[in-house]
């Protein structure tokens, strides 16, 4: 990768399209690599989600029209959630299967078009429309069903094991849950307050969070990312072509993607497929995945880890871009990324390492800085334009890798010492798709 | 031929488009861009297919689910699907038992534009004897501070089914 894009996301740009919005990002990484003219540029791939928010079909073309990049060769990448994550792997495959030596990676979703809870419909239409949609389709009830179990499993039946009567044990664990949801949800809204591409910076408390309108239960409007418009771009090339373009190239070493059934009542009950810190014994009991953790991200953190050399993601990687559509999410992905084991999700928040060391954010973090998570506020501070956002991420962790940020950001203060290699996380729908990539200084 | 009405916020934007269908929205850049309203509905021919079976069942209160018709896997779906995920064999259909027991459940407060007036509704998954996966349904007849894991619940069915997954719900067991 040698350049990169972003729009600040916004919740409307009435006065942009599609067209220009990706033009905009395109524009911004284009001029951040003089070298490359778009004669060089091979082909694209091209990232939008749902056809219903723009009802425009074939809109990837137009895209491409835009940006005067016709004739060369193109395709529209679509994955749910996971769009963006899905482009970005599409184009290191063309550049890395020796198709292409420039590629374009190219998303945007422009969910203003319509009203919230039409969107919010939209959204649920990815799910099984025979079973699951009618019932009240609505994605953060959806992944409400799975943190209740996850806090069932983690909380109710380890430190809440003692108390005996079961309906209080489980009031006192989700009373938990939801307090250290809060903390991500804190942590990742004043990471956004440094980042002025974010749509909803704000600095937050637990209190603040909690007190916030409720959504599902047990999810408040705080710890549940928005709808958004916004575009993202990344260019990836050959090594040759990069050392002719930059001299901070960042390189892709790790590609992982994972899969699980589109009903969250198919997921089955079986054993945790390991990282190779982990032991079977760790989880002899544990039903896996069920519907509190997430298969397909273990499945592509496996398989990008295995890929980049990496063993035990905590100690060797330097931060993670991890897509926290829901303040949830992000505990279940810290498992599934092997951060920690299953079950440790709530104590790693609380040990405070997600959080950065140089932020005040009202809260003891004793651990804070070991392993970074959001630095650049993510889905729910940032917002979450689903063609654009696993292309967001890359940005964002390109330039912390190019130690770019405060020129990018106008702001030193989410700019990490020393950040070497990091991964980045795309997720779809209840965790029916998941890709995850890693990104190395190349210089 | 007058311009449409210019506003400086969307929600008058929104309203002008109930009205007179076109509206122009001056941003706070102070860019303005025209804007139409543009209805969309459309009536699908939708096919249960395989699943057709267990929207007829739950017409007759049947609660159906499917087993795997390999004897050595068996597999038993309480959300039945045609073909097993396990060993790709055919499934037969096996009625599951009204009784079950919520394996997680949540209260949505807000939901999809189709949904809303009918909030606040409980989601739950339900588990079953003798199956080895989950149903989605609704959980009527309790509140958010009823509801927990392990709670045994009941089906009920409607009495004048609409074909849907709807036709179905569970109440707490008596």
């Amino acid at each position: 990768m040698v350049s990169g894009g972003v729009t600040k996301f916004a919740k409307a740009h009435q006065a942009m399209d599609f067209r220009l919005m990706v033009k905009k990002a395109y524009d911004q990484a284009m001029s951040e690599v003089p070298n490359l003219t778009k004669d060089q540029i091979t082909g694209s791939r091209v990232s939008y989600f749902s056809d219903h928010f723009s009802r425009q079909l074939k809109a990837a073309s137009m895209v491409q029209d835009y940006l005067g990049l016709n004739p060369k060769g193109s395709v529209r990448i679509e994955w749910g959630g996971a769009t963006g994550g899905e482009c970005f792997q599409a184009a290191y495959e063309a550049v890395a299967s020796g198709r292409m030596d420039v590629c374009l990676a190219a998303g945007y979703e422009t969910m203003s078009r319509v009203a919230t809870w039409k969107g919010n419909e939209f959204i649920a239409l990815a799910s099984d429309t025979n079973f699951d949609f009618p019932l009240g389709g609505f994605y953060t009830g959806y992944y409400a069903l799975m943190v209740v179990r996850h806090m069932y499993e983690y909380l109710r039946l380890t430190k809440f094991a003692h108390v005996k009567d079961e309906r209080e044990a489980q009031r006192l664990a989700i009373a938990e849950g939801q307090r250290i949801m809060s903390w991500v949800s804190v942590k990742n809204h004043i990471n956004a307050t440094h980042n002025p591409y974010a749509q909803y910076p704000k600095r937050l408390t637990v209190q603040e969070v909690l007190d916030s309108e409720m959504i599902s239960y047990p999810l408040t409007r705080e710890q549940i990312c928005t709808m958004s418009d916004g575009a993202a771009t990344a260019i990836l090339c050959t090594e040759s072509v990069a050392k002719e373009l930059t001299d901070k190239p960042i390189r892709v070493t790790g590609v992982g993607t994972g899969t699980d059934t589109m009903r969250l009542a198919d997921r089955p009950f079986g054993s945790v497929p390991l990282y190779p810190h982990e032991k079977p014994k760790d989880y002899e009991h544990l039903p896996y995945p069920g519907v509190h953790s997430f298969r397909a991200g273990r499945s592509a953190g496996l398989e990008a880890c295995r890929m980049a050399g990496i063993s035990n993601p905590l100690k060797e990687l330097d931060f993670i871009e991890l897509h926290d559509a829901y303040a949830s999410s992000e505990i279940q992905t810290y498992e599934d990324l092997g951060l920690c084991k299953y079950g440790e999700g709530y104590d790693f928040t609380l040990s405070g390492a997600p959080f950065l060391k140089n932020i005040d954010y009202g809260l003891d973090v004793p651990r804070a800085g070991q392993m970074p998570v959001n630095p650049s506020g993510g889905l729910i501070a940032c917002g979450h334009p689903v063609g654009a956002t696993g292309l967001m991420q890359a940005v964002f962790a390109f330039w912390q890798l190019q130690g770019t940020i405060k020129q990018h950001f106008g702001d030193p203060t989410l700019q990490l010492r020393n950040a070497r290699r990091g991964a980045i996380h795309s997720h779809a729908g209840t965790g029916s798709a998941v890709t995850v990539s890693i990104l190395e200084r190349g210089f | 031929m007058a311009k449409p009405p210019t506003f400086d916020h969307f929600r008058d934007v929104q309203e002008e488009l109930g009205r007179s269908g076109a509206a122009i929205f001056r941003d706070a850049n102070g860019v303005e861009s025209l804007i139409i309203d543009s209805p969309y509905s459309i009536h699908y021919i939708h096919s249960y297919a395989e699943d057709s079976a267990f929207f007829l069942g739950l017409a007759e209160g049947k609660l159906l689910g499917s087993k795997c018709t390999n004897a050595s896997c068996g597999f038993v779906y309480a959300t039945p699907r045609g073909h097993c995920m396990i060993c790709g064999q055919p499934t037969e259909w096996k009625e599951l038992p009204r009784k079950g027991r919520v394996h997680s459940w949540t209260t949505c407060h807000f939901g999809s534009e189709a949904f809303l007036k009918e909030t606040p509704y409980n989601l739950a998954m339900i588990e079953f004897d003798g199956a080895g996966s989950l149903l989605l349904v609704r959980l009527k007849d309790a509140v958010q501070s009823d509801l927990y894991v392990g709670m045994p619940v009941e089906a009920r069915f409607a009495p004048n089914p609409k074909y849907s997954i709807t036709d179905v719900w569970f109440v707490p067991a008596k």
